[in-house]
């Protein structure tokens, strides 16, 4: 039997998909957070945090309430004819969820080194604050962000156990290789599941060695020029 | 270009800022100790930071007016605020920097002031540099041409010369003084050293835990400083608690002597004070007239400069130690090495005219 790299295309897809979003939304929430000292801040941060420690079975319990039929995010989304339990976009909405906390730590950290002063200066310059955020804000933290994205993709790579209560294991559609590579081992398939171990295996490796490298080119870009 | 101040800010630990001011022409210099709020009124006209209740206007246009209910966001005030440690833009380039606060205008048109800028503070051949290898003489003409390209209402410059090694403070001084000179609109100096504040500024307000401890010429403020406060800020040493004891007569208390006065001493006199330069000192035999306030003094201990000394010296009596002294007095060194063989008791003389008699 030929390996099957449905999963393979599934996973990429997802991880991407799940990363964008929790990139947008971390950074967001992360310099919404930043702009001053907001009430219930540290409780805030706490529920930004919680799918990060919380058992990703857990998570996906409760988004299981969310968005299943009865869950006021199902039954909106209903209205519309869209039903996201056991769909692909789940699969890519239990990613997200579970690798936001990463993107929101690492941009919170990222933002609070920036000297609050280049932000003020930009304003007293006629910035707007969009203007503060992309120009001044956003480059600065950018390889705090860059950072926090790239864990985020590992993490929503291996998303296993929220991806399994809200999207199932329907091959072709929602198994991705977590998926994948625990229902071939149940099923005995073990070569399979060895060629989708190896693959995550070296993604994950690629991953972690592109961002070393990285890290050390942005260290040294860092020293100033002539 | 006038702008009016007059702000009111509360804060939890107490610290209260109430100030008011007008800044028109030559540059208002704010003069303080560290703590005093000079930073903070800075940052409340240029609409970072928001009083409590009070008015701002630049140039008939009101930027805060709490009763009104206006606060003109920081971005629209057309403020110019030069920081302390520059703020540059560390991602960007000389020339992004300076560009932007005027990156609305047409390419050409932005280019053109971006390059005037770079010439008329010297920046020529470092357009393409980005702030980290640049001097620190270099950074501070970068800030202070990004502050003026969008041609602010009103300068603020908060502590230009803090972050600077002294060796390079008077060049740079120099050439921020030409640069100021050219600037058209209101221009507010901030700073703790007073011989800077003195060279920048045409009037000084001098501030003191949030309060205005007074303002008006410098050169006033200087020859007459009003309190005890100002007598501290602007260089005073020497303070004695004092109370009238005839007329033109007080008692110096701290110093065991009785001085005669040439003015009026105030109703609530709390000190009698001198500056150090103003304190003549001779040896004994050199009273070749009739000097007023001359006294016999002791010299306690003696700190050397390359051109002067510091003498601290005990009216008479001799010092017990190097910290039992009642005046300091700065001296020629020319005149030093004329009487520092002679034997003591030398002369100090705190001639009336030079006498500062402060209220309480």
């Amino acid at each position: 039997m030929s390996f099957d790299f449905a999963p393979v295309w599934i996973s990429l897809k997802t991880s991407l998909s799940a990363t964008a979003i929790a990139l947008v939304l971390g950074v967001a929430a992360a310099e919404w957070r930043d702009r001053k000292r907001r009430a219930f801040g540290s409780l805030l941060d706490a529920l930004c945090l919680l799918p990060l420690i919380l058992p990703p079975t857990v998570v996906g319990f409760f988004l299981l309430l969310l968005f299943g039929r009865n869950g006021p995010l199902g039954r909106l989304l209903l209205r519309f004819g869209a039903v996201v339990v056991f769909s692909w976009p789940a699969t890519v909405i239990a990613a997200a969820v579970v690798s936001f906390p990463l993107v929101y730590i690492t941009a919170r950290g990222a933002f609070a080194q920036l000297d609050p002063g280049l932000a003020d200066a930009a304003r007293t310059l006629g910035a707007s604050e969009w203007r503060v955020f992309r120009r001044v804000t956003l480059p600065l933290a950018a390889p705090g962000i860059f950072a926090g994205a790239t864990l985020a993709f590992a993490r929503a790579l291996g998303e296993f156990g929220a991806t399994v209560m809200l999207a199932g294991d329907i091959p072709g559609r929602t198994e991705t290789l977590p998926l994948a590579i625990y229902f071939d081992i149940a099923a005995g398939q073990m070569r399979q599941a060895f060629g989708a171990v190896m693959i995550v295996l070296l993604v994950s490796l690629a991953v972690l060695v592109a961002l070393g490298v990285w890290a050390r080119a942005e260290r040294r870009r860092r020293i100033p020029e002539n | 270009m006038n702008l009016d101040v007059h702000i009111e800010k509360k804060f939890p630990c107490g610290f209260r800022l109430e100030v008011a001011f007008r800044a028109s022409g030559a540059p208002l210099g704010i003069l303080g100790p560290s703590g005093a709020g000079k930073s903070l009124t800075l940052r409340a006209i240029a609409g970072l930071e928001r009083p409590d209740r009070g008015r701002i206007v630049l140039d008939g246009r009101v930027l805060f007016d709490s009763a009104a209910g206006i606060d003109c966001p920081s971005r629209d005030r057309r403020v110019g605020l030069l920081f302390q440690n520059y703020a540059l833009f560390p991602h960007l380039t000389v020339a992004q920097n300076i560009g932007f606060g005027i990156s609305a205008l047409p390419d050409d048109e932005r280019d053109r002031r971006v390059a005037g800028h770079i010439a008329s503070l010297h920046l020529s051949g470092l357009e393409a540099r980005h702030p980290a290898a640049l001097s620190g003489g270099q950074q501070q003409r970068v800030a202070l041409a990004r502050a003026l390209a969008p041609e602010p209402h009103a300068l603020l410059l908060d502590e230009p010369f803090s972050a600077l090694d002294t060796h390079l403070r008077g060049e740079i001084e120099r050439e921020l003084r030409e640069a100021l000179a050219r600037y058209r609109g209101a221009a507010i100096f901030v700073g703790h050293n007073l011989e800077e504040a003195y060279r920048f500024c045409g009037e000084l307000v001098v501030l003191a835990d949030g309060q205005i401890a007074a303002a008006g010429p410098k050169e006033e403020l200087f020859r007459r400083p009003p309190n005890f406060a100002v007598a501290r800020l602007t260089g005073c040493k020497n303070f004695a608690a004092a109370r009238p004891a005839a007329a033109g007569v007080i008692d110096a208390i701290d110093w065991g002597c009785r001085l005669r006065v040439a003015q009026a001493a105030p109703a609530t006199l709390g000190h009698v004070a001198i500056r150090a330069h103003h304190v003549r000192v001779d040896a004994a035999g050199a009273a070749d007239r009739a000097a007023e306030n001359a006294f016999p003094c002791w010299l306690a201990a003696a700190t050397e400069a390359p051109f002067r000394v510091t003498l601290y010296l005990r009216l008479n009596a001799p010092a017990s130690s190097s910290t039992d002294f009642h005046v300091q007095a700065e001296i020629s060194k020319d005149q030093w090495e004329k009487f520092k063989d002679l034997p003591q008791p030398w002369r100090v003389e705190l001639s009336p005219e030079r006498l500062f008699l402060l209220p309480d």
